[in-house]
């Protein structure tokens, strides 16, 4: 290794940290001991370290390393910047909480040996690492191939299970689609150095047409990954497929990688970004959002519901890039500053309230072996400590103050805003339409939470079985609480973190958001005039107002309490059957969103002696879109292997026929 | 923050606290001398409130914690959206805490917890309740962020007090944008205060109710302040409806003679208002609960359109 650069030396020690971990799994593959209570302790020990270096590095200059591996003439190029040190932080912080819940989690006897899943576990987390830290395209691409690989493992743990191979087939697929994408896009940034050291890219200058090209491969790539609609299709399939660790790691994590790469190569490796480039990505990012968050209402299974979530709150990550390009394209830098900032935090912010939902429902799985909805219910008496984290994520995920969630929300909002400066009236007019869009996808989204929280940990138990339910074991609630404690952090210190994302910026787009973001107390982008939010005052107004609330009635009249059945407008029959179900609770929205749905209906008539009602929501994107090109490519394949007739002569007839055909070209 | 806008940010507490029942009491004389009848008085309310708080409270066997925190929850929150609404005076020290979008948020704060503590007991009306009030508030919420935003633009600011100063020393012009946002205003108002024609306050036992199927399982003193707090998001919302769209005699500072005209004024304000809502509620019918989409739809509509207004032609 040439130069010195500590940092960078430390995040990849820590990559091969995680490597180590999972090889020394494979020494007591079957051990669940050894591997949960040693190694994934371990391994979130190397999360922290992780989120610490990145932490410190986002402050410092970048750093840079050429490794002596690699292929013949061509090492490996490393770099750490405020972007990838981000980019990190995030993964070390939610890798951490997830690793350690993990080590509670995993038991054996659940498809793939504890050894060989402490194996794919850590070697996704280390190639996750890699892709953050990679400064040239082979590294980037063999890592991003390494995440994806590794992750399928991982998604067909159960792969005795046909549903859980076929996701993890469809996932194996739109994966590779994409890094063919990203591939190509590679192939246009290098310019005609055939240098694929980063740097070179950075160097390159590019015809706008091509730069443009450059631009669409990698959104197609990355969006691929990132489950942009309409790319999202294996993100339902695969979250639920996956043990729930790697599910949160995915979702929390994971997707972000895609994130990361397209603001790479958006604002470091391309010079010059065009409006419309923003334009398609606010639209795409729109859609995206409003999309899953519809889908994610009309649900039953609480894994696919979480899924479909994250392919809304990567929409309004995709909307906040878009902004941005805007912003940047019309050189208002500040404005740009703001809502990079504000999307990176919507990023961080993602990975923890979502991880904590996985690593919830996976507790529930546990706990009850049921992912329907509809068979769950009140086990916020069974189970307490993941029913009152999970309420944390909950409020979080749901944007409301004074929780993590609401702060992205609200530095979106607040760019909004600002965008009626934009000197292009056609943009000027779709600004309302997306603030519009945005509010209600956050509204939308409250919708959802409620339906998941409400039905899994309020009411009452629809199935019997339910009494035996039991709460986590410690090194879960750890995790969970990690996870928790975050959430609540980041809602209450945006300042400090608004210092941090600064740094981004200013690598980034050349900008920063200025003096006013460095006032330490109050929330104020841009100015105190425009807006300003103080989440701590704001939390301690709301417990001041509670606990005087509480004294007063407490010592002005009593705190008598008696217990009886539930009232329920006097109705004596009631079981716990007569509750909301899943489904009952989607029906408004599958009512007003129906043109987003296919779906097929069995009602029952009133003379049916044994009525049964029964709803099936599919994606109209797989009709639309997938089937005809799965149609094509067979049929394609099929007239292709017309040619295939099994006998030398026809072959032979080829050979001549080409030789002919070669013939004639040439002469 | 200085000693003089603690005073009128207490002051403004105290009169929304204080006077939000009986703006309830209010409104439902006007509704009964609307429909000739003699009405209960303007302080019965508060006889109400007396009456369930010295109650004991029943409490349904399987109800856990959230379901006993939830009406104080309640109540803090509107006190302190009562905070951030400048209905008296604009110099509020703890609106830098929170703007107008923070306000939204804190309403949706409160009806997540409201609909999360109707799940709890596990009872058919209560889940049909919480469902119900997410519906119309999926929809509400949106409206009335539009219509803040719409207001924001003219004042270039999300802080509730710039908005209020910007948009009282304003010349007596109409802007089209403003009135857009009014009337969506007022129908999420309706909406999101459980009124006609969306929800009907005064009945029970309907299978068409919203509010009420979600507290049925309260007694007591926590329906007590559960009731309080519903009067008080009404006054709250008035007090914006104010605050947008009649911003005249809400003074700058805390001179305290100026806070007692400043209440008289606000009174007089809310006094109309008050007429003008059981004026509606009597002409109007309660719509079926599939319609409420359609209503709230609209008002979702008019309020972008009034940005848009304001966007496209300045207005």
């Amino acid at each position: 290794m040439t130069g010195s650069a500590p940092l960078l030396e430390g995040a990849a020690v820590i990559a091969l940290w995680w490597v180590a971990i999972g090889l020394a799994g494979l020494v007591r593959a079957r051990s669940i001991l050894f591997v949960g209570r040693v190694l994934f302790p371990l391994g979130a020990v190397g999360g922290i370290a992780l989120a610490a270096v990145a932490l410190s590095a986002i402050l410092q200059a970048p750093q840079s390393l050429v490794l002596p591996l690699g292929l013949p003439d061509l090492p490996f190029h490393l770099r750490i910047d405020s972007l990838s040190a981000f980019f990190l932080l995030l993964l070390g912080a939610a890798g951490a909480g997830i690793s350690v819940f993990a080590a509670g989690y995993f038991r054996s006897g659940e498809g793939t040996a504890p050894g060989l899943l402490c194996l794919q576990y850590h070697v996704f987390l280390a190639s996750m690492a890699m892709v953050l830290l990679a400064d040239d395209a082979y590294l980037f691409m063999v890592a991003w191939e390494t995440m994806a690989l590794s992750s399928y493992f991982l998604v067909t743990t159960q792969h005795r299970i046909p549903e859980i191979r076929r996701a993890g087939f469809i996932y194996l697929l739109v994966a590779h689609v994409g890094a063919l994408g990203i591939l190509l896009c590679f192939g246009v940034l290098h310019g005609g150095s055939w240098d694929f050291t980063f740097d070179a890219m950075r160097a390159a200058q590019l015809d706008p047409r091509w730069a443009t090209a450059a631009f669409g491969l990698a959104l197609f790539g990355f969006g691929a990954k990132a489950g942009i609609v309409p790319l999202h299709v294996w993100l339902p399939e695969a979250h639920p497929a996956a043990p729930s660790p790697v599910s949160a790691l995915m979702s929390g994590v994971m997707l972000k990688t895609a994130i990361y790469g397209v603001l790479r190569v958006t604002f470091d490796l391309l010079h010059t970004q065009h409006w419309w480039w923003g334009g398609a990505v606010i639209a795409l990012g729109l859609f995206s959002a409003l999309f899953g968050v519809v889908f994610a209402a009309a649900q039953t299974d609480m894994k696919r519901l979480l899924a479909y979530s994250s392919i809304e709150n990567i929409g309004i990550v995709f909307l906040g890039i878009g902004l941005t390009i805007q912003f940047q394209a019309f050189g208002m830098k500040t404005l740009a500053a703001l809502t990079l900032a504000a999307t990176l935090y919507h990023c961080l912010n993602h990975a923890f309230f979502k991880a904590l939902l996985f690593l919830a429902t996976g507790s529930v799985l546990h706990a009850t072996r049921e992912r329907s909805l509809g068979k769950l219910g009140g086990l916020i008496h069974r189970m307490p400590w993941v029913a009152w984290l999970a309420l944390v994520g909950t409020l979080a995920i749901a944007g409301l103050p004074p929780l993590n969630g609401f702060v992205s929300e609200w530095l979106l909002l607040q760019s909004f805003l600002f965008t009626p400066e934009l000197p292009h009236a056609f943009i000027n007019m779709l600004v309302p339409i997306g603030a519009a869009a945005l509010a209600l996808t956050a509204a939308l989204s409250a919708y959802v939470m409620v339906k998941f929280y409400g039905v899994i940990f309020l009411g009452r138990p629809r199935e019997t079985d339910l009494s035996h339910a039991h709460d986590c074991g410690r090194l879960e609630r750890l995790g969970l609480l990690w996870l928790a404690v975050g959430c609540v952090l980041l809602g209450l210190l945006p300042v400090p973190m608004l210092a941090l994302l600064d740094r981004v910026n200013a690598l980034m787009l050349g900008a920063t958001l200025g003096e006013q973001a460095q006032s330490w107390w109050f929330l104020a982008p841009v100015s105190a005039q425009r807006a300003t939010y103080n989440p701590a005052v704001f939390l301690l107004g709301i417990l001041v107002a509670f606990v005087l609330t509480y004294w007063g009635v407490r010592r002005l009249y009593h705190g008598r309490v008696r217990r009886a059945d539930p009232w329920d407008c006097g109705y004596p029959l009631q079981t716990s059957r007569m509750q909301d179900t899943a489904e009952g609770f989607g029906q408004p929205i599958r009512q007003i969103f129906e043109p987003f749905f296919r779906m097929k209906r069995e009602l029952p008539s009133p003379f049916d002696l044994a009525p049964r009602y029964r709803v099936e929501i599919e994606d109209h994107v797989w009709h639309w879109l997938y089937l005809p090109v799965a149609w094509a490519v067979e049929g394609t394949s099929r007239l292709i292997g017309r040619l295939q007739q099994g006998r030398i002569a026809v072959y032979l007839l080829y050979s001549f026929i080409t030789l002919i055909g070669l013939l004639v070209l040439v002469l | 923050m200085n000693a003089t806008g603690l005073v009128s940010q207490l002051a403004e507490i105290l009169v929304a606290v204080a006077a939000a029942p009986l703006l309830m009491g209010w409104v439902g004389q006007c509704r009964a001398w609307l429909s000739n009848r003699s009405g209960a008085g303007l302080l019965q309310p508060y006889r109400m409130l007396r009456k369930l708080f010295q109650k004991d409270a029943v409490i349904a066997h399987n109800a856990s914690t959230l379901f006993r925190f939830v009406p104080y929850l309640q109540f803090a929150t509107m006190a302190l959206a009562a905070a951030i609404i400048p209905s008296l005076s604009t110099d509020m020290p703890f609106t830098r805490a929170a703007d107008a979008i923070a306000l939204v948020g804190l309403f949706a704060l409160a009806r997540v917890f409201i609909s999360l503590a109707a799940m709890d007991i596990g009872t058919s009306f209560g889940t049909l309740g919480a469902r119900r009030e997410m519906l119309v508030g999926f929809l509400a919420e949106p409206a009335l962020l539009m219509v803040f935003f719409t207001a924001s633009l003219i004042s270039a600011s999300t802080s509730l007090p710039t908005i209020v100063d910007t948009l009282a020393h304003r010349e007596l012009a109409i802007y089209p944008s403003l009135a857009f946002a009014a009337i969506a205003f007022l129908m999420v108002l309706l909406a999101e205060n459980a009124r006609i024609p969306i929800d009907n306050p005064s009945t029970h036992l309907e299978l068409t109710m919203i509010h009420e199927a979600m507290v049925l399982e309260y007694s007591a003193r926590h329906l007590a302040l559960i009731e309080w707090s519903a009067a008080l998001k009404l006054f709250n919302y008035a007090c914006i409806g104010i605050a947008l769209f009649l911003p005249w005699g809400i003074i700058p500072d805390s001179d305290p003679v100026g806070l007692l005209r400043a209440v008289v004024v606000l009174a007089l304000k809310l006094g109309a208002f008050g007429f003008g809502l059981a004026l509606i509620e009597t002409l109007s019918a309660k719509m079926r609960i599939f319609r409420a989409p359609e209503f709230l739809g609209t008002a979702f509509m008019l309020a972008v359109l009034g940005m848009l207004v304001r966007l496209l032609l300045g207005s």
